[in-house]
């Protein structure tokens, strides 16, 4: 086909092999092989590594925290003596809630241990039971007032330090200067298990309880409201600027520069730190409106802003799923753009939306820094009744029980952890489901 | 290196040399490469129905056949290709100067630089001109020192026809070619190993039609030196590149003949019905 | 709040009053009508609360101000010469008062006289508001009403109130943006008001909590950022060390290597990593890596520091894992599978076609999702203030506690604190730093990336 035929030793220099190259061709496979092992090995490592920490991280907290569900009691029994409480008979709850329940509950506490007279001895058996616990035999003899008058064997909730000495964190054979329980306390502990009067019970306080100084009290409800009012807030707001700002930039901007901007713009607000958000509630929302400070409706406006670009960016993937012949086909039968986005292409995207809203809500969930700038760091006792109340949240109060020193508070802020990873686990599954439910391929 | 006339059949060392003589020498029947009984499935579906086919030494062999038929998988049997992609199950023997390639002795990175593969889109690494023809011989240890690799480079590219255009740039980006020099410059860097066959799935199909013409032209030189497989849907191509044409239908091998025989006198109908126009 | 749902009680009479109207003129002849029945009450009920409603949200916006500003005017003289944060404690006293509930400070006559004045101004602006709201409400019924004729075209008056209403949307993440940059800007100019730039980007020393000389500038600590940015450099680098090789080997790893089956599993259990809260990474990090390593150190002699760099880098590597993973298996798998194969076909092995010409192709990607990554540590919160310093050391010595801007930022601010001192303000303009840093990184980024996508689509 061609006139120049090619000389016979045209390739030679390719065909030419360097000299020994047979013998040291078979070494150099062997070593590319073992280099290729090698790397695979190492990239395999690097997952496995991944993961070793997530088991590391996440046993350590289980590990810590499961402790926190069980809480000890001591039966102890109590004298409801109507002299201490009602005197005059009356039966008003304001008369029976302002006695002493303390003071009763010690008085049955040494009712057990009548050898304790000193005054030493004695507070050492004061520091067997919680000294909150008044509060919560106030409310039950007020929800019941017949209970006056009569001596019945109550559940008290112990201290911290006897829970965690229950529980082996408190060594007893520890130098006495090392422990917080002293000689005295461990033995009237052993007494009291021995009598079958000292127990550990699933740990209802924490789920129904705010926050508290003492740690055997502490409890996550108010966080929990508050991290719902935040939620419900971020929702309601987020979800319709960001699916509206999604639906515009999506189907109706015309190709300008003023919209490139704003798409920049989003894809920029996802990368800012959260706790620049935290600044800009702190200066516009504290500062410049004058809202409520560490109010969920401020942290919800926060994370609103924060979520944003979240649910902007997973919208419109879902609009873009939709495929172009269905616009078509609403447009060609004279559809306008409105009904053709309102009818067609939304409910289409609708899974996907949902699934970026779910996901951007979860993110939110798991948020602290922002708060803390908002003041949402105070200590709340009482679940919040509206958006509007001081409040804290569920990832502040992991934030605020982190920082105490009581081992029993280290218990609890796992603890913590455990139930705000399985309201994220519940969300990703939930967005998780309605990905494998409405799947949809065209 | 030319002299040594040691000569191994189950040696898989890279010595093209030796192999290819002993083909030509051979008698004139022993095919440089066959294939009997190949079936191949990907996942649960049969692309392959036992195909048997030599491909002779020194020619160029065309596999022609509507799209979906299963030549350019064929293809990529030859130097096991297929092992890349998941779910891909192989039946049936495949020998290269009588080796079985998927025998277990083989390996197969030395498989390829015997087998060499050229691509439907000409897919230069992003890097420069050298280094994209030297990546073969540095990886196989074929060069010692920058001259030997200097010289190899200028060879592939005087062999593929490309060192004129490019002797000035060779540092320049392999992406910044043109499509027709990018495909030459992929060949180049598949001769840049020597290998005993090369393979070519439609290497046409994305160039212009000047560009073509420059690597047809190529095609034909390659073959006194190499063995040729070459996947087309161009029928005249097939007729101007190949001394063997074999016809591919769903999966199966139709026919398979001298090229001027198969285009002029097909003894199936089939054949005649596709090389005519009627289906494809 | 009981105004803004009668507007929508009288938009919904609205709707139904359209609804009937269109029915009506069309005489049971809707193709006769320009538009549906449905855009005709939608039009009706848009006319009743849309200038309602946009009027409440103006007067709550307004009309405070001007309250008080007419109030400040009846104050007694002495308390209008007060400023800032004494002026807003007396007013707030003067709204408690027009409330009747008892002041925090002390009420003299004029405070009471301007809370009696305060209290009656303000509700002669609420009369006015629910007046003019009725008003515009009723009217734009009646307006509605009378303008539902066949031909006018009230789809597309209603679609072009969606329109806006979507633009509006949009435009929230450029307030949003702009209201980072004025608040954050603000603020910082009047803390560079008070320290000069220069001190504060170039200085050595960094002790915000303790004034050394009484005459000193701000007068309550030195602002020299230099630790602080030191700080955070060390512990991103270390967080980078970390999650940089196990994220872009992991990466290769499951775009090359990995089977389906293997991948499905391995990559969302990956992504778990990033979706666990940071708050839960600062308490691993501060109560059980550092520890950890504290033990650790003293058990082969070296002192590490109970909140050492290493700890919270480290941890904060483990949560940017999945990050730089996710990124770099996104570029990689963006690499044509020609490129693969052409490597393949010559006989290279999967480690040779990765490392020579797989990653090389896929190294804009790969940088950019690193930029991103460091962005995200550099922005990084949580782990910090639980697991860093709170002292400020100029030192790399990741043994050594060093703080870092967002640890400073949260303590500076966290608390009660004098919104006016210069210790508040310093906040912001490190607030203003970590923005710009990471806005330059994250823009860096987008732009190298875009580049990248460019080249292979």
């Amino acid at each position: 086909m061609t006139d120049a035929a090619p000389a016979p030793d045209r390739f030679s220099r390719l065909r030419a092999r360097p000299e020994g190259f047979e013998e040291r061709s078979k070494a150099l496979t062997a070593r590319r092989y073992a280099r290729e092992r090698r790397f695979k090995a190492l990239g395999l490592g690097a997952i496995l590594v991944a993961m070793a920490l997530l088991l590391i991280l996440l046993s350590s907290v289980v590990r810590q925290g499961y402790g926190a569900f069980w809480q000890t009691y001591v039966r102890v029994p109590v004298t409801l003596d109507a002299a201490v409480l009602d005197p005059k008979g009356t039966g008003d709850p304001e008369v029976i809630g302002k006695g002493n329940f303390q003071k009763l509950i010690y008085e049955g506490l040494f009712g057990l241990f009548p050898e304790a007279k000193a005054r030493p001895e004695r507070r050492q058996l004061t520091r067997l039971v919680s000294s909150g616990a008044n509060l919560i035999l106030r409310q039950k003899v007020l929800d019941d007032p017949s209970l006056v008058g009569t001596t019945r064997d109550v559940w008290i909730v112990a201290s911290d330090e006897v829970d965690q000495f229950m529980k082996g964190a408190i060594a007893r054979d520890a130098p006495p200067a090392a422990r917080p329980l002293k000689d005295g306390a461990i033995a009237a502990i052993d007494r009291l298990e021995a009598d079958g009067r000292i127990e550990q019970r699933f740990n209802t306080l924490l789920f129904t309880q705010g926050d508290s100084r003492e740690p055997e009290l502490a409890g996550i409800w108010g966080a929990v409201v508050g991290s719902f009012y935040l939620m419900l807030v971020t929702a309601l707001l987020s979800t319709p600027l960001g699916v509206g700002a999604a639906l515009y930039l999506e189907e109706f901007a015309p190709k300008s520069r003023a919209t490139d901007f704003i798409e920049v713009n989003i894809n920029n607000l996802a990368a800012v730190p959260s706790i620049v958000f935290g600044l800009l509630g702190l200066a516009v929302f504290l500062g410049l409106f004058n809202m409520p400070r560490s109010a969920p409706i401020v942290g919800g406006l926060t994370l609103t802003l924060m979520t944003l670009p979240t649910i902007v960016v997973a919208t419109r993937a879902a609009l873009r799923a939709v495929p172009p012949s269905i616009h078509q086909a609403a447009l060609g039968i004279g559809a306008s753009k409105v009904q053709t986005i309102w009818h067609h292409v939304l409910p289409l995207a609708l899974p996907g939306i949902l699934t970026g809203v779910i996901i951007g809500l979860a993110q939110a969930l798991g948020e602290t820094a922002p708060l803390l700038m908002i003041g949402m760091v105070a200590f709340v006792v009482d679940a919040p009744s509206t958006p509007f109340d001081p409040s804290t949240a569920l990832p502040v109060q992991i934030y605020l029980w982190a920082d105490s020193p009581e081992r029993a508070f280290t218990e609890r802020t796992s603890a913590a952890i455990m139930i705000l990873l399985a309201f994220l686990i519940l969300m990703n599954l939930i967005a998780v489901l309605l990905r494998r439910r409405f799947e949809r391929r065209w | 290196m030319q002299g040594e006339t040691a000569l191994n059949a189950t040696a898989l060392a890279l010595d093209p040399p030796q192999a290819a003589r002993a083909a030509e020498a051979g008698p004139k029947t022993a095919p440089k490469m066959a294939t009997r009984g190949v079936k191949l499935w990907y996942g649960a579906k049969q692309a392959l129905f036992g195909i048997d086919l030599d491909i002779k030494a020194n020619e160029a062999t065309a596999l022609i056949g509507p799209s979906g038929c299963g030549k350019s998988t064929y293809l990529r049997c030859l130097n096991r290709m297929n092992d890349v992609i998941e779910g891909c199950r192989i039946e049936g023997e495949i020998t290269l100067d009588g080796e079985d390639v998927y025998d277990r002795r083989i390996d197969v990175v030395q498989l390829r630089a015997r087998v060499g593969m050229v691509f439907q889109k000409p897919n230069p690494f992003p890097k420069s001109i050298y280094d994209n023809v030297a990546y073969g011989p540095r990886i196989h240890g074929l060069a010692r020192g920058k001259a030997e690799m200097d010289e190899i480079v200028e060879q592939s590219l005087k062999g593929a026809g490309l060192w004129k255009e490019v002797a000035d740039r060779l540092h320049a980006p392999g992406t910044g070619l043109s499509g027709g020099q990018q495909q030459r410059l992929c060949i180049a860097r598949a001769i840049a190993v020597s290998p005993e066959v090369i393979l070519m799935d439609e290497p046409c199909s994305a160039l212009d039609p000047i560009a073509t013409a420059h690597v047809e032209e190529l095609i034909d030189e390659l073959r006194h030196d190499f063995t040729i497989v070459i996947v087309t849907h161009n029928m005249q191509q097939a007729a101007r590149v190949s001394q063997r044409t074999a016809f591919f239908h769903l999966g199966k091998l139709i026919e398979v003949g001298e090229t001027d025989q198969v285009f002029t006198n097909p003894r199936e109908r089939m054949t005649q019905e596709y090389i005519t126009g009627r289906f494809g | 709040m009981s105004l803004v749902l009668i507007v929508l009680v009288l938009a919904g009479i609205a709707y139904y009053l359209g609804h009937r109207r269109s029915l009506r003129i069309a005489g049971g002849r809707i193709a006769d009508l320009h538009s549906l029945p449905g855009h005709y009450a939608w039009y009706a009920a848009l006319l009743a609360a849309g200038p309602a409603l946009a009027l409440i949200v103006l007067w709550s916006i307004v009309s405070p101000l001007v309250l008080r500003w007419a109030t400040i005017g009846r104050l007694p003289a002495d308390a209008q010469a007060l400023s800032g944060p004494r002026l807003d404690f007396l007013m707030q006293d003067v709204a408690r008062i027009a409330q009747g509930l008892p002041a925090r400070g002390d009420v003299t006559p004029g405070l009471a006289q301007a809370g009696a004045f305060y209290g009656s101004l303000g509700t002669a602006s609420t009369l006015l508001l629910w007046l003019l709201v009725l008003v515009l409400a009723v009217g734009g019924i009646y307006l509605a009403l009378r303008w539902i004729a066949p031909d006018l075209r009230a789809r597309n008056h209603v679609e072009r109130v969606v329109r806006y209403l979507l633009l509006a949307a949009a435009v929230i993440s450029i307030l949003t943006t702009a209201g980072i940059v004025f608040s954050v800007l603000f603020e910082s100019l009047r803390f560079f008001n008070r320290v000069p730039v220069t001190d504060f980007l170039f200085g050595l020393h960094w002790s915000p909590q303790t004034a050394l000389r009484a005459d000193q500038v701000g007068s309550s600590g030195s602002f020299g950022a230099i630790p602080l940015f030191v700080g955070t450099l060390l512990i991103s680098t270390i967080a980078m060390l970390v999650a940089g090789p196990i994220g872009l080997l992991s990466a290769m790893y499951l775009a090359e290597y990995a089977s389906p089956g293997f991948r499905n599993v391995a990559k969302p259990l990956m992504e778990i990593l990033a979706g666990i809260p940071t708050v839960v990474y600062g308490f691993f990090a501060a109560l059980t890596v550092a520890p950890f390593l504290r033990d650790a150190g003293q058990a082969i002699g070296l002192d590490v520091a109970s909140e050492s760099a290493l700890a919270a880098g480290g941890v904060m590597g483990i949560m940017i894992i999945p990050f730089v993973s996710s990124l770099s298996d996104d570029a990689l798998t963006a690499v044509p599978a020609a490129m693969r194969d052409a490597s393949l076909g010559l006989g290279a092995t999967r480690a040779e076609t990765i490392r020579q010409v797989i990653v090389p192709a896929a190294l804009p990607g790969i940088i950019a999702g690193f930029l991103l990554a460091v962005s995200r540590a550099i922005g990084e919160t949580m782990i910090v203030v639980m697991a860093a310093g709170l002292t400020a050391n100029l030192t790399v010595n990741p043994l050594a506690a060093v703080t870092t801007v967002t640890v400073q930022i949260v303590t500076l601010l966290v608390g009660d604190q004098e919104f006016d001192s210069a210790k508040t303000l310093a906040a912001f303009a490190l607030g203003l730093m970590l923005f710009v840093t990471t806005l330059i990184l994250n823009v860096v980024a987008l732009y190298v990336m875009r580049k990248y996508r460019e080249k292979y689509d």
